[in-house]
């Protein structure tokens, strides 16, 4: 009987699988491309009111007037556009889940406490129907990360338009994460004393784990070619110690942030922190320690009863005002098309417009350590960008018209354009 | 029980110590039967009638009181107590005890994913659910335990009404005295009240699995139990219990303030006027209580101050947390000022000590000496109907009472004896108070207070220990040396005894008093800072003082989204008064008193409806069987939840709050509007169509479950038997209703398919893939009802014309998908496509962020589809206004609408809109800057709680 249920739900899945089989990743760029006249925004802040982009070999090679600019094999007219950065989605699970629900579709979270040595990367599906839908609002590049434990492995950056993981890997696990362990308070009014006392002491377990470790992980890694045993999980802890990768702790409560960066920082290591809903009650520590934030999703609801209701969409201006560096995101996958409106959203309760593109850009390749090769378009990066009609942290102008990933010109479509174009066709007939 | 039956069994052998004989138990030895006459004399008695008889006789015989007054001479027969100087009060009573029961535990509940139970486990002919156990009787399995007699005897309390409180129909509870004999001798009333609840206890059917299935379940059993007596196919003890149990006080247990609402429903509906017992919130919303004019029984728990030593702990307390604690001890005060009858309970208090420190503190917060004793005594005495046996000191009562050091209600006051059924029950041995000053040579010893005292000698403290008439007094310090005395006579008091010295030689020492006692100085009470926060409505930092009332208001120069044939007007004046829209124009004129608001720049809309909503529900499934049409979201509501501010904050003015998905045939949905502060019945939508929820799909099936359901159905093929089957059935109730027959059983269910039958009630269908929203249509044709709105539908796109024939609507997300199977092909187009299609769409929430931010959600209609920006904001306001039949009155900006409006800083489809103010009939209920205010003002009143609490907490100084 299981077997059926499997069969049937692999043959209905195969069967949609080739529903967007026509969407096809791009070309490499074959000759040099010059757009002109759009509103360029840098990425850094800074915008270029009818400019010019100009890009070969799937590198930026001219920003700037339109007058100054060089010649090009292509010209594309984008008079009256707008030009932004490809949008970075940092903390996703896109790619390794396709259906929440559909056990069989689930790879981010895997079993145990201790994950060190997991790697997203592998198992992140390139052909997942839920890509393309991303793309089509502005998002070229996602970190795609490992969920559930204490730590959950490591995270990769890929480009959202490839045949398959190697290609589309832009920085391979580019860090390890570590879920601080947190005490929910909001939960103590249900509890008694002793409940309280007894979770307080299961937080004070896990977190001696975390830190023995880590401990431990140091000492293997200077003592490698001493080490009498090979263990995975401490060795692939040592690109963390290395600087190479880096290291994301997930944590929420002002306390908890207290605790995890004087930790860490103690240990000599610079954390991001991920989540950090209550970042705002510790800007002093943020910034006395030059700590960056990749933000719990703005479109939330205040996580106390008191708290005030359009905290969560106040929150970015407050890091921002207190100059700590951040970057918007949004829990999930297909959500991950939304990551735009978290950041105009932020707008409309204070944050500057260019601050807000750029900690969807620059802000979010700065802290995943990708910005030497993109996050902003400047002379040199990796032609990642798009254009649209309008602004695209708006809903109603966020209409892309091209999607350029290292520059190739990438389709701008997804399954869900195609049902509604299947559908207009059977309404027309 | 008859009152000579009664009789006889008290004219029984008695033995304080030991059990006592009964005339019908034999006797092992020689019987040892004793007159028991008993006087106490030269008393203060407070009868507990409003008398207070001082110099006052009782006379005992057996256990009842044979006179109370000052104009007898006492009978040579008796044996005669001195309590000079003592007050004697009626025994208290306490309606709420789980005395000598034993409780089941509720632990027997299935865990989630385990098969469902659909009958009872029980064996015999009961009520198929086993949460009604009417059958259930008290004295049945009533065992009395001296023990906790004792701990309730230093409550003060001689007689407890006991409880199994186990299900929604308890069956009866026993009112039973503490003395500390035979079961058969101390059930005084052995049905003294029926007790209900809307917990289902440790019964293992599934149904109900929610709050409002609870209701409908009891609801059911009462016509169950008429039409049971009008038949005689059916035997069923259940039933008849409870037809039986009806003519007793009928007892609610309340667990929070939201079971008022649905008691009062149940009042309503069935006639009946429950004794409740209060849960401590009940000042909270005084008016709606003092309303359902109900008697109550009121605990003395009061919450436990929260610990707040750790600062960042301590922000995780919310306001309403921090305000229950401070007023919870007022709760009993205002009660008494509101005019309410109640009882006092000890339920929920353990210990002797806690239960005074409460009732203390009550009396300190205001409630009188007076109230609190016929709280104790006459109030639970009548309600139950046992005002003749008990509650007062009266010639021919039970003979209940208690012996008291000093005025009852006094700090230190101490039961001294508590009299159980003609019983003494000692608590406290009366001490000689030896207090005054004593010569003991040249030396002085002073002697202040009662035990234990505080003494001096020769003006160094020391310790003086009294037991009987032995007394110790030890150094505080090295210098002086032990001394063992007794009291050797009185009046004056000579203390006479040794001293020990250090070489361990003793001699003789004597203490004779010189001066008189000096007064007990007055401890002082523990001051209670009676500074108290106001009472909002809702109890959150959100509340109101005041429920705020419809301002006339001129909205100047402000674009106005009309929804209306005139589109968008530019700068134009709107008029608001009593409610209604009154003019639309430029340059209208603002009526005196009217409130100008200033619209230059701003944007003004219909309020936000939100069409599928699950908002300020404390559940929404009730998920035991696949056609739940009997329970109602009312019954859930509870208006507290400060979600309702948030969604008022994003500009929705109206909700629909739908059953969820877990069945096929849900709840009875409910409409309301978001009047923060007022009651659920506040908030109600009036005069609406009704509606109800379908489901159809993966939930329904229930796909999510990891092992195998066994409920009908778990295939879209058992889904359709199900809605065949439920609307073949109410056509067939639909006529033997008709017909009018004595024995006819009104069916809840079936009340509400026939509803939709006949056109009366709406269906909202939770709908995701085109066959089974085809199934659908095709049913409501071939059984002739209509459907009039497809929720989610997220494939309603490949079905638009077939549903635009039908003239249904839908209802769906924005950009919802990816979370389990059957959303496999939904697309962000959905909205759009049917909108071209004419289909009439709605974006809705199913969530309350979402539910926040509906303007966002339909302006995504303008990138996913081309939707025009006023089809976009049509989505969430005239249309689903439209679906759920109010456009008349919402939905647009039109002269004699309601003025449910919002004010937005900006184009409301546009991400930088920000909603500055929501009116409901021209009641502003949220404003950005108001609430900045509101904002400031919980941050004193958190400051001055947390202050106040840290005061409380500082460690005590010796």
């Amino acid at each position: 009987m299981k077997k059926i249920f499997l069969l049937y739900i692999y043959i209905c899945f195969a069967g949609h699988l080739f529903a967007q089989a026509t969407i096809y990743p791009a070309a490499q760029q074959a000759e040099s491309i010059r757009i002109d006249g759009a509103t360029i925004h840098i990425g850094n802040g800074e915008t270029i009111t009818n400019g010019s982009v100009v890009f070969d070999k799937g590198v930026i090679t001219y920003v700037g007037d339109v007058q100054g600019a060089p010649s090009s094999a292509k010209v594309i007219n984008a008079t009256g556009k707008q030009l932004f950065p490809g949008f970075i989605a940092p903390n996703t699970n896109l790619g390794l889940v396709e259906i929440e629900a559909v056990k069989a579709t689930v790879d981010f979270a895997e079993i145990g406490e201790n994950n060190a040595h997991v790697r997203s990367i592998v198992a992140y599906n390139t052909d997942s129907k839920v890509i393309p839908t991303i793309k089509f609002n502005g998002i070229l590049l996602a970190q795609t990360t490992p969920r559930g434990g204490l730590i959950s492995g490591s995270s990769s950056i890929v480009q959202l338009d490839a045949w398959n993981w190697e290609d589309a890997a832009y920085k391979i696990d580019d860090g390890i994460h570590v879920h601080w362990p947190a005490l929910n308070t909001n939960r103590f009014r249900f509890m008694s004393d002793g409940q309280i006392a007894e979770a307080k002491k299961q937080i004070e377990v896990r977190k001696t784990s975390l830190l023995s470790f880590v401990k431990e992980a140091k000492a293997y890694a200077v003592n490698s070619s001493d080490n009498t045993v090979t263990n995975a999980r401490l060795a692939a802890f040592n690109k963390v110690l290395d600087g190479s990768s880096n290291l994301y702790v997930h944590v929420e409560s002002a306390k908890d942030i207290r605790d995890a960066v004087l930790t860490f920082t103690d240990l000599g290591l610079k954390p991001v922190l991920v989540g950090a809903s209550e970042a705002h009650l510790a800007l002093d520590l943020l910034k006395q320690h030059d700590i960056a934030v990749i933000l719990k999703q703005t479109h939330r609801l205040p996580s106390k009863e008191d708290e005030d209701v359009s905290l969560p969409y106040k929150q970015a201006n407050m890091l921002y005002e207190a100059g700590v560096l951040f970057a918007f995101a949004v829990d999930g996958f297909w959500e991950q098309r939304n990551l735009p409106f978290m950041a105009g959203t932020a707008v409309a309760y204070g944050l500057p417009y260019e601050e807000a593109v750029k900690s969807l850009s620059l802000n979010t390749a700065k802290i995943l350590g990708i910005d030497k090769q993109t996050g902003s378009i400047e002379v040199g990066k990796d032609a990642n960008f798009i254009v649209t009609i309008g602004d695209a942290l708006d809903m109603g102008g966020n209409k892309l018209i091209h999607a350029f990933i290292q520059g190739r010109n990438t389709e701008v479509n997804s399954l869900h354009k195609q049902l509604y174009d299947r559908y207009n066709h059977k309404y027309a007939q | 029980m008859t009152k000579k039956h009664l009789l006889a069994l008290f004219l029984s052998f008695i033995c304080i110590i030991s059990l006592k004989a009964q005339e019908s138990y034999p006797v092992n030895g020689s019987k040892d039967e004793r007159p028991r006459l008993f006087a106490l004399i030269n008393a203060t008695i407070i009868t507990g009638n409003g008398n207070t008889i001082q110099d006052g006789t009782i006379l005992i015989n057996k256990d009842k009181l044979d006179y109370v007054g000052k104009n007898i001479k006492v009978p040579e027969s008796y044996v005669v107590y001195d309590a000079k100087g003592k007050y004697i009060y009626p025994s208290f009573i306490d309606l709420y005890s789980t005395y000598g029961i034993e409780q089941a535990s509720s632990g027997a509940r299935a865990s989630w994913g385990a098969p469902q139970v659909f009958e009872t486990q029980k064996e015999g002919a009961y009520a198929w659910n086993e949460a009604i156990r009417s059958e259930n009787k008290a004295y049945k399995v009533f065992s009395a335990d001296h023990k906790s007699a004792e701990n309730l005897h230093s409550f003060g309390f001689g007689a407890v009404q006991t409880i199994a409180y186990d299900g929604i129909v308890r069956g009866s509870a026993s009112l039973v005295s503490l003395s500390k004999e035979r079961e058969n001798m101390i059930i005084i009333s052995p049905e003294s009240s029926v007790n209900y609840s809307f917990n289902k206890g440790s019964s293992r059917n599934s149904y109900p699995s929610s709050i409002m299935g609870s209701v409908a379940l009891l609801r059911q059993t009462y016509y169950d139990a008429d039409w049971y007596s009008t038949q005689s196919d059916e035997f069923n003890i259940s039933l008849r219990e409870f037809k039986r149990l009806q003519k007793l006080t009928q007892v609610f247990e309340t667990s929070g303030l939201t079971d008022y609402y649905r008691i009062n429903r149940l009042q309503d509906e069935f006639g009946v006027k429950y004794l409740i017992k209060a849960n401590g919130e009940e000042y909270k919303r005084l008016d709606f209580v003092k309303s359902m004019n109900s008697p109550l029984i009121v605990p003395l728990n009061f919450p436990k101050a929260p610990k707040v030593d750790n600062p960042m702990e301590a922000s995780a307390l919310s306001l309403s947390q921090l305000k229950h604690w401070e007023l919870a001890p007022s709760n009993p005060s205002q009660l008494e000022t509101q005019g309410f009858t109640f009882a006092i309970t000890s339920a929920g208090i353990s210990k002797s000590t806690d239960f005074w420190k409460n009732l203390r503190l009550s009396i300190a917060h205001g409630l009188t000496e007076e109230q609190a004793l016929k709280s104790l005594t006459s109030i639970p005495a009548k309600l139950i109907g046992v005002e003749h046996l008990l509650g007062s000191l009266d010639k021919g009562k039970i003979a209940n009472l208690l012996v008291v050091d000093q005025p009852i209600f006094n700090p230190n006051a101490q039961i001294l004896e508590n009299w159980v059924q003609g019983n003494q029950y000692i608590l406290k041995s009366d001490i000689v108070n030896i207090s005054g000053s004593y010569q003991v040579g040249s030396d002085k010893l002073e002697i202040e207070g009662k035990p234990p005292y505080k003494a001096t000698y020769n003006g160094k403290a020391v310790r003086l220990t009294q037991e009987g008439s032995h007394v110790w007094i030890h150094p505080n310090d090295g210098n002086l040396l032990s001394i063992e005395a007794y009291i050797a006579s009185r009046d004056p008091f000579v203390l006479q005894g040794h001293q020990l010295k250090e070489n361990g030689e003793t001699s003789p020492w004597k203490a004779i008093q010189t001066g008189s006692k000096t007064s007990s100085p007055q401890e002082k009470s523990k001051e209670v800072d009676l500074n108290l926060g106001d009472i909002v409505y809702p109890f959150n930092g959100y509340g109101y003082t005041q429920i705020p009332s419809a301002q006339t208001t001129l909205f100047k120069n402000v674009k106005v989204w009309t929804n209306e044939a005139e589109g968008v007007l530019e700068q134009a004046d709107v008029l608001i008064e009593k409610g209604k829209i009154k003019a639309i124009g430029t340059n209208l004129k603002a009526p005196a008193q009217a409130v100008v608001v200033e619209g230059e720049g701003k944007h003004l809309t219909p309020g936000i409806i939100d069409e599928h909503s699950h908002l300020a529900l404390e559940s929404w499934n009730e998920a035991a069987q696949a056609v739940s049409a009997e329970v109602r979201m009312l019954d859930a509501v509870n208006p507290e939840d400060i979600n309702i501010y948030r969604q008022l904050a994003g500009g929705v003015t109206s909700s629909h709050l739908l059953h969820g998905s877990a069945n096929p045939i849900g709840g009875q949905s409910q409409l309301i509007k978001l009047r923060w502060g007022e009651t659920p019945e506040g908030l109600k939508y009036n005069n609406t169509h009704k509606s109800i929820k379908f489901a159809l799909g993966e939930n329904v099936k229930q796909s999510s479950r990891s092992s195998t359901g066994n409920r009908f159905p778990q295939t879209r093929m058992g889904v359709e038997q199900v809605f065949e089957d439920a609307f073949t059935r109410a056509y067939e109730y639909k006529k033997a209703k008709s017909k009018k027959s004595v024995q006819f059983r009104k069916d809840l269910e079936l009340e509400a398919i026939v509803e939709i039958l006949d056109g009366e009630r709406d269906i909202t269908c939770h709908s995701y893939v085109q066959s089974e929203i085809n199934m659908l249509l095709e049913l409501s044709d071939k059984m002739n009802f209509k459907i009039n709105t497809f929720t989610h539908g997220l494939e309603a796109y490949k079905l638009a014309d077939k549903i635009v024939e039908r003239g249904i609507s839908v209802g769906t997300f924005a950009d919802w998908w990816g979370y389990k199977y059957e959303v496999i092909e939904a697309t962000p187009f959905n909205a759009s496509l049917l909108n071209q299609q004419n289909v009439l769409v709605a974006i809705n929430s199913d969530d309350q962020e979402m539910g926040r931010r509906l303007n966002q959600e339909a302006a995504k209609m303008i990138k996913y589809g081309n939707t025009s920006e006023e089809d976009a904001l049509k989505m969430v306001t005239l249309n689903p206004a439209k679906m759920l039949h109010i456009d008349d009155k919402v939905g647009s900006i039109k002269v004699g609408k309601d003025a449910d409006l919002v004010l937005w800083s900006d184009n409301p489809l546009s991400i930088y809109a920000v909603a500055e103010q929501t009116y409901i009939e021209g009641v502003k209920y949220w404003d950005v800057q108001e609430n900045e205010e509101k904002q400031n003002q919980m941050a004193l009143e958190k400051a001055r709680l947390l202050k106040k609490l840290l005061r409380t907490q500082t460690p005590k100084q010796n």
